[in-house]
């Protein structure tokens, strides 16, 4: 440890500056969450006239919110509130994020894919001149071409079982889609029953693509191409996995909102929060002296590095969150104690003070080590297993917990060692 | 600086006092939890009301709260929404879930008595005033021939539930609308009320459930990992210890009225990770000493576990000190929105430092004791000469005491040579003082 102080020493700094670099300005770098910030405010209404008849606008409704908070989880946005507000609408806050835009089409998209055959018999001049062929209709391209297909759908985005963006050989990206096993079986008898014929791939009634049907396909497989970006196929993958909605939503309202706990009771909660910590720092400086103002460099490092990593990771910070980085100062200020407690046992047994320092470290290293290992445990199945708030306490928490034993035990060690390298030492200031 | 001594208190032989303790404080909020229905849950599981309100000025936050604060609607969601000059404001709160009761009340009274005769059998019902008996009367009725009102022996459950907690929505309104005109009497029309909305709940089913998923795993993980570091005894001393801090703490925020809402759930997960902390800090300490002490058996499991926690006590209690500290401000202080949060985090600081030393250890001892043969343990109590020999590693250090305080000044050394004694003889009364004398011989043959 004496050998690599040094480099541990130049290690912190660069850290240091690397946290510094990450947090400024912070009011950009950090995300605050709803409660505590504030974002969007879009409230979405069901169309209830495009209910099939038979089928409850109240149950359409819920399967919809279940529905957009697939897609806002898989957008990445971190705790949404999704809640229903009477009985055909659904109002949706998000964070600050960064294509409010997208985020916005991505939710509102009915996203219900069909697949319709092409009818090659009927002409297509006719039937816009208002002379459509019984069971057939007309819908167009993305490029605004017209097509006349039948109005029979032969295939649902039920049948989809998974999506993926993929990259073909030009370097276009394309959806693969794979079909549930039901789907592959009705797949292959219609590719089966119209080889030769077009099939089109209509997106909320645009055709996306009508290829022709060259074999007989039966292993389950379709790829959706056309001229995307790859933000477009993102966003078809999204919707075709989340599933379409079960009735279409308008938005009608999109606007800001402010923070859910009131910024009267944010303003109390940081002011009463910064209070708390100097009442810590002014403890810990009188209780171990010297030894307690290098914990309370250690505790601020842990908080100015845990800003940092998750400015770093983009994570979005919520009162939750914030719970999370309690216990972790909680924990860090802990394996301090447990140093210095076993450092001070140490000294009562007459050793002196550097091998009082070494013992008490590697005394209390185990025991550090095992409750934090346990928590971070907890933590990370958390992480794995919860949404919504209890993801973003598992975040915090688990981040906070690996910057703490770093804080705490190597920080606080290097600048022991720092203090009492090279000159003799008769007693320390614990 | 140093705030405790050397403490020799038999955390053991006090779990039964702990038992009663726990015991009394557990039941004391499962009935709590129990007469309320459950736990009190907040706007997030339940879902409420929202009323939007567009004030003529740009509207302070913290005098809405007040306001609301009157009529105990102080930890109401309120926010400002839409452009800054549109001065539009929102309040989310949760209503009472009392229609369901008492719409099931109402079914089985005119199962039992056949049918309602007159309105004012309502009253009967208890729990009735939660929504008011002239608010049902307007809107219900016992004559077939009044068209305007409902039939209150016909309807049926579902349009009953609706229909009550219409006018439980209609109360909270107009309590909120009569609330804010008095905090903002300065001004004749301060506000207007633009609209009012049912909400469901923040939390869905799907939520709900991944979330218990979760905490199941992670305590299946913690009960491996600590299995393995420890042995399959502490995993499950830890493990109790936890469900026990959950269970009081759950009862204390019943107890106290606060609400269940997400940052509470928060709350009860740090209360968790706080408890196991220290529960293994502890562990480790026993860990240890077991390896140094009890290698030929010299020593009982009893003497090894409170010689642990009586070694860790000084930092269980600077660390729980500290936390406490710093969420006993955020308490007073941070305003009441996040009352139940710190509310939570402050009987959680407290049971968890508890439960390590008077839960977690006892259970492990209970444990131990229990699968050993009769004849084990009645050697332990009959062991009181291996007893003293083992004393020996803890009283030397302590005799050494005045000596290794080389950092500290005189006047703190004489406290701490005060105290030292004084502690010993009030814990460990009788048994110490005859063993004294002998002790000190010994030590001296020793030296």
């Amino acid at each position: 440890m004496y050998r690599y102080s040094n480099w541990l020493m130049l290690l912190i700094l660069g850290l240091i500056a690397l946290a510094i670099w990450a947090i400024y300005p912070p009011g950009e770098k950090i995300h605050l969450g709803l409660d505590l910030k504030g974002g969007m405010h879009l409230a979405l209404e069901a169309d209830a006239s495009k209910i099939p008849p038979g089928e409850s606008v109240k149950d359409a409704v819920t399967t919809g919110l279940e529905i957009i908070r697939n897609r806002i989880d898989q957008f990445g946005v971190r705790e949404p509130t999704i809640t229903r507000q009477g009985d055909t609408r659904i109002i949706v806050d998000l964070p600050g994020i960064k294509n409010p835009q997208s985020a916005v089409e991505l939710i509102g998209k009915t996203a219900l894919l069909e697949f319709k055959l092409v009818d090659e018999k009927g002409d297509i001049s006719q039937a816009l001149s208002g002379e459509v062929p019984a069971g057939d209709e007309i819908l167009h391209d993305r490029e605004g071409k017209d097509y006349l297909v039948e109005k029979e759908t032969l295939l649902s985005g039920r049948a989809v079982k998974d999506a993926r963006v993929e990259i073909g050989q030009w370097g276009q990206p394309y959806v693969a889609l794979n079909l549930s096993a039901e789907g592959a079986d009705k797949f292959a008898e219609i590719t089966g029953k119209h080889v030769g014929e077009r099939l089109a791939i209509i997106m909320d009634n645009v055709i996306q693509m009508a290829p022709v049907i060259k074999t007989r396909i039966t292993e389950g497989k379709a790829v959706i191409e056309g001229n995307f970006t790859i933000d477009e196929a993102n966003e078809l993958r999204i919707v075709l996995k989340s599933g379409a909605l079960p009735v279409p939503f308008k938005i009608i309202q999109n606007t800001v909102i402010g923070p859910s706990l009131g910024r009267d009771s944010i303003r109390k909660g940081l002011l009463s929060g910064i209070i708390g910590m100097i009442c810590v720092i002014v403890f810990m400086g009188i209780y171990y002296k010297k030894a307690g103002l290098i914990a309370d460099s250690a505790l601020l490092l842990n908080l100015l590095f845990l800003l940092g990593a998750l400015a770093a990771l983009k994570a979005t910070l919520t009162l939750p969150g914030i719970a999370g980085i309690i216990l972790t100062i909680g924990m860090s200020i802990d394996a301090n104690v447990i140093i210095f407690e076993r450092i001070r046992e140490e000294l009562r047994g007459e050793r002196a003070p550097r091998s009082a320092v070494d013992a008490g470290y590697e005394r209390a290293l185990r025991t550090i080590l095992d409750a934090n290992i346990t928590t971070l445990i907890v933590a990370l199945v958390l992480f794995q297993f919860g949404t919504g708030p209890i993801k973003g306490f598992a975040t915090t928490l688990s981040i906070g917990i690996l910057i703490s034993l770093f804080t705490a035990i190597v920080v606080t060690r290097v600048i022991f060692n720092l203090l009492l390298a090279g000159r003799p030492v008769s007693k320390l200031s614990i | 600086m140093r705030l405790f001594g050397e403490t020799h208190i038999d955390f053991v032989k006090l779990r039964k006092v702990a038992i009663f303790i726990s015991g009394a404080a557990i039941v004391a909020g499962l009935t709590s939890l129990i007469l309320k229905g459950g736990p009190k849950l907040g706007l997030d599981f339940t879902g409420g009301i929202e009323i939007h309100l567009k004030f003529t000025e740009s509207p302070s936050i913290s005098r809405i709260r007040s306001g609301l604060a009157k009529i105990g609607l102080g930890g109401a969601v309120i926010q400002q929404y839409g452009e800054k000059k549109d001065n539009l404001v929102l309040i989310r709160t949760g209503v009472e879930q009392v229609s369901q009761d008492i719409a099931s009340q109402i079914i089985a009274y005119r199962e039992k008595h056949g049918k309602f005769t007159h309105l004012e059998e309502l009253k009967n019902l208890p729990g009735i005033e939660a929504v008011g008996y002239e608010n049902l009367a307007d809107l219900l009725t016992t004559e077939s021939s009044q068209t305007e009102k409902v039939n209150i022996n016909q309807i049926e459950r579902a349009p009953l539930i609706s229909l009550i907690q219409g006018v439980i929505h209609q109360k909270t309104t107009a309590r909120i609308e009569q609330a804010l005109r008095g905090e903002f009497k300065e001004k004749k029309n301060a506000f207007e009320v633009q609209s009012i909305n049912l909400i469901g709940p923040k939390v869905s089913e799907e939520l709900r459930r991944k979330a218990i998923l979760a905490i199941i795993f992670s305590l299946a993980g913690m009960l491996i990992y600590i299995g393995w570091r420890f042995d399959f005894k502490f995993a499950a001393g830890a493990v109790i210890a936890l469900i026990h801090d959950v269970f009081i703490s759950a009862g204390a925020l019943s107890l106290g009225n606060f609400e269940f809402s997400l940052p509470v759930i928060a709350a009860l997960l740090t209360i968790i990770g706080y408890s196991l902390n220290d529960t293994i800090v502890i562990y480790a300490r026993i860990k240890e000493n077991l390896k140094t002490y009890r290698k030929g058996k010299r020593i009982s499991l009893k003497r090894i576990l409170n010689l642990s926690i009586n070694q860790s006590l000084s930092r269980t209690i600077i660390t729980s000190l500290t936390t406490f500290i710093v969420v006993l401000i955020l308490f007073l202080w941070g305003g009441t929105v996040i009352h139940g949060f710190t509310f939570a985090l402050l009987v959680g600081i407290i049971v968890g430092t508890y439960s390590s030393g008077f839960v977690a250890t006892p259970i492990v001892y209970s444990w131990e004791r229990g699968t050993l043969g009769k004849e084990q343990v009645r050697r332990e109590k009959v062991e009181p000469r291996t007893a003293k020999a083992e004393k020996i590693p803890i009283e030397k250090e302590k005799i050494e005491v005045g000596k290794a305080e080389v950092g500290q000044t005189d006047k703190e050394k004489a406290k701490v040579g005060e105290k030292e004694p004084a502690k010993t003889v009030e814990t460990k009364i009788k048994k110490h003082k005859t063993k004294r004398g002998k002790r000190r011989k010994y030590k001296k043959k020793r030296r």
